[in-house]
C-alpha cells in the first residue's frame, strides 16, 4: 500500500472494507449503480462470508498501514451459509477487548450489517466512518510495527 | 567414532529465566553421550568461558549455538550478533528467542513505565533522587558501564539471521537430543528457517481428553471455579485452553498434568499469529448469538491479549502495544 499520508486537511483515510459476497458486497455495487456519492476511502476486499474474516487479516491490515477496518456481513439470521455472521461477531467481539488492550483506537475498527438492499446505508457508514478517522488522524501502528525501538 | 572431530557446541541466554539451559541439562545421563559427540566451548550457566575468549574464536567455529531468552539490553543484541558470526547453525532454542516468550510481555508497556515502576514506584523503593541505571557512570576508579535497556523487547531473529527454531517453554529434552543426535550423525538437516523438534500436527491431535465437535462454550471460567472431571476437554469444561492453536511437540505435557495449554510451543506451520489463530478458534467454539450472550462470554475471556500472546507478543504481527 503506497502512503499518501500528510496531516493536511485534504487527507483521506485509507480503510481496508471486507465485505461479505452477499449483502454488503452488493449494497456497494447498488450504492455505484445508484449514483451514491461516498467518500473514496475504501479499499474493499470482498470475501465469500463475514466468517471468512480471520483476525489475522484484520492485524495484517493495521500492519500494513490501514487507518481503519470496516467489516460488512448480512444481518443476524440472513447469513447465506446460515451461522457465518455469528461466528464473525464473536470474533470481532473479542477482537475489539484486544484492540483496546493493545492501544488501538476502537473507532479505528468497526462491524456493519448491511443487507443487499441497503445501498443508502453503506453510504452512511463509509462517510461516517471516515469523518471519525478525520477527527481520529492518521495511524500510527505501520510505523510502531515496523520500528524496533532501541 | 574417536577419529571423528567432536562437534562445537555453545549455550548461551539473552533475555531468559535459566529454565532453557536446565532443560539442557535434563538430559540427564545423556549428557554423557553429549559431550562423547561434542565439545562445549561456551556456556555461561555451567562454564567459566570469557566473552573475550569467544570473540578470539574464528568466525564460523562453532558448530551449533542453541541461544535462549529474548533480545532486550544492548548485551544481548552484542552477543546474538558475536554468536551469529562464530557459529555455523544458530538455533533459537526456547519461546522467547523464538517468539519473545514471557519476557516479551513487557512489549505491553514501555522503557519509561518499566523504569519508573521499579526504580520509583514499587513498595519497597525509596529512592528520593530518582537515580536510574546509566550506561556510564564515572568514579573516580574510572567509567562503569552497563548494558543499554531498550524500549521493545525482540525476538532473536528481528536481530539476526536465525537458521533454526526449537520452541517450547521450556523446549522438551527429547527433542533436543533428537535434534543432536541428527546433526551428529549428519542426517539431511531441515531446510533453513524451519522449526524443528516439533510434530506438523496441533496439541488437541495428542490430546488423550475426550472432545466433541460441539463445544457450546456459554462462559470461560478460572481454572479454580471447575471440578476438572479429568477427561473431558478443557475447553468443553470452560477453562481456555490454547491447544488448538499451538503446535505440539511437548507431548501435551500440560494438560496431561491437568492443567490448560498456554502456548508456548508456538503456532503451526505458516501461521504467522498464534494468538489471531486462537481468537479465531475460541469464536467458532462459543455458543451464543446475541450481543449480550457474545458480550458475556467475551468479558470471561479476562484477558485476552495476555492470554493468547503469553509467549509470542513481539514475534505477533503487531508485535507491541500502540
Amino acid at each position: 500500500m503506497q502512503s499518501t499520508v500528510n496531516n493536511n486537511e485534504n487527507w483521506t483515510p485509507r480503510i481496508v472494507a471486507f465485505f461479505c459476497n452477499w449483502c454488503t458486497y452488493t449494497a456497494s455495487d447498488l450504492a455505484g449503480v445508484s449514483r451514491l456519492r461516498y467518500a473514496p476511502s475504501t479499499r474493499v476486499v470482498r470475501v465469500m462470508c463475514s466468517g471468512r474474516i480471520d483476525p489475522e487479516f484484520i492485524m495484517e491490515a493495521f500492519a500494513k498501514g490501514a487507518d481503519g477496518v470496516l467489516i460488512g456481513g448480512c444481518h443476524p439470521g440472513d447469513c447465506h451459509y446460515s451461522e457465518g455472521n455469528y461466528k464473525c461477531l464473536r470474533r470481532f467481539t473479542l477482537i475489539q477487548k484486544y484492540a483496546e488492550q493493545m492501544g488501538i483506537d476502537k473507532h479505528r475498527l468497526r462491524l456493519e450489517w448491511i443487507s443487499a438492499s441497503e445501498g443508502k446505508r453503506l453510504q452512511e457508514v463509509v462517510n461516517e466512518m471516515t469523518e471519525q478517522l478525520k477527527q481520529i488522524g492518521p495511524s500510527k501502528i505501520k510505523e510502531v510495527v515496523e520500528t524496533l525501538e532501541k | 567414532m574417536a577419529d571423528k572431530p567432536k562437534i562445537k557446541l555453545a549455550i548461551y541466554w539473552g533475555a531468559a529465566c535459566g529454565g532453557c539451559c536446565v532443560s539442557v541439562l535434563d538430559v540427564h545421563e545423556s549428557l554423557f553421550t553429549v559431550v562423547e559427540h561434542a565439545d562445549l566451548v561456551f556456556w555461561p550457566i555451567a562454564l567459566d568461558t570469557k566473552y573475550k575468549d569467544v570473540e578470539e574464536m574464528p568466525d564460523g567455529s562453532i558448530d551449533i549455538t542453541l541461544f535462549n531468552g529474548a533480545v532486550r539490553t544492548s548485551e544481548n543484541e552484542h552477543m546474538a550478533k558475536l554468536l551469529r558470526q562464530k557459529s555455523k547453525i544458530l538455533i533459537a532454542y526456547g519461546s522467547c528467542a523464538h517468539m519473545g516468550g514471557i519476557p516479551g510481555l513487557a512489549n505491553f508497556s514501555n522503557k519509561e513505565d518499566i523504569f519508573k515502576r521499579v526504580y520509583e514506584e514499587s513498595e519497597s523503593t525509596e529512592n528520593a533522587q530518582k537515580v536510574r541505571p546509566a550506561t556510564e557512570t564515572k568514579v573516580k576508579e574510572g567509567t562503569l558501564t552497563l548494558p543499554k535497556f531498550y524500549n521493545d523487547v525482540m525476538t532473536l531473529d528481528q536481530v539476526v539471521d536465525v537458521d533454526y527454531y526449537l520452541p517450547g517453554c521450556p523446549p522438551q529434552t527429547e527433542r533436543l537430543v533428537e535434534v543432536f543426535m541428527a546433526v551428529v550423525t549428519g542426517a539431511a538437516l531441515p531446510p533453513k528457517g524451519s522449526v524443528i523438534g516439533v510434530f506438523d500436527r496441533v496439541q488437541c491431535d495428542d490430546c488423550k481428553r475426550k472432545k466433541s465437535d460441539k463445544k457450546g462454550i456459554v462462559k470461560f471460567k478460572r481454572a479454580w471455579e471447575v471440578t476438572d472431571d479429568g477427561e473431558t476437554c478443557l475447553n468443553e469444561q470452560g477453562i481456555l485452553c490454547m491447544g488448538p492453536a499451538t503446535r505440539g511437540g511437548c507431548g501435551v505435557r500440560c494438560v496431561e498434568g491437568n492443567a490448560p495449554c498456554r502456548g508456548c510451543y508456538g503456532p503451526m506451520e505458516g501461521i504467522p499469529d498464534p494468538g489471531a489463530k486462537m481468537m479465531s478458534a475460541i469464536a467458532s467454539m462459543l455458543e451464543g448469538k446475541e450481543q449480550d450472550e457474545i458480550d458475556k462470554a467475551i468479558e470471561s475471556v479476562v484477558d485476552p491479549a495476555g492470554t493468547f500472546y503469553r509467549f509470542s507478543l513481539p514475534g505477533s504481527i503487531l508485535r507491541r502495544k500502540q
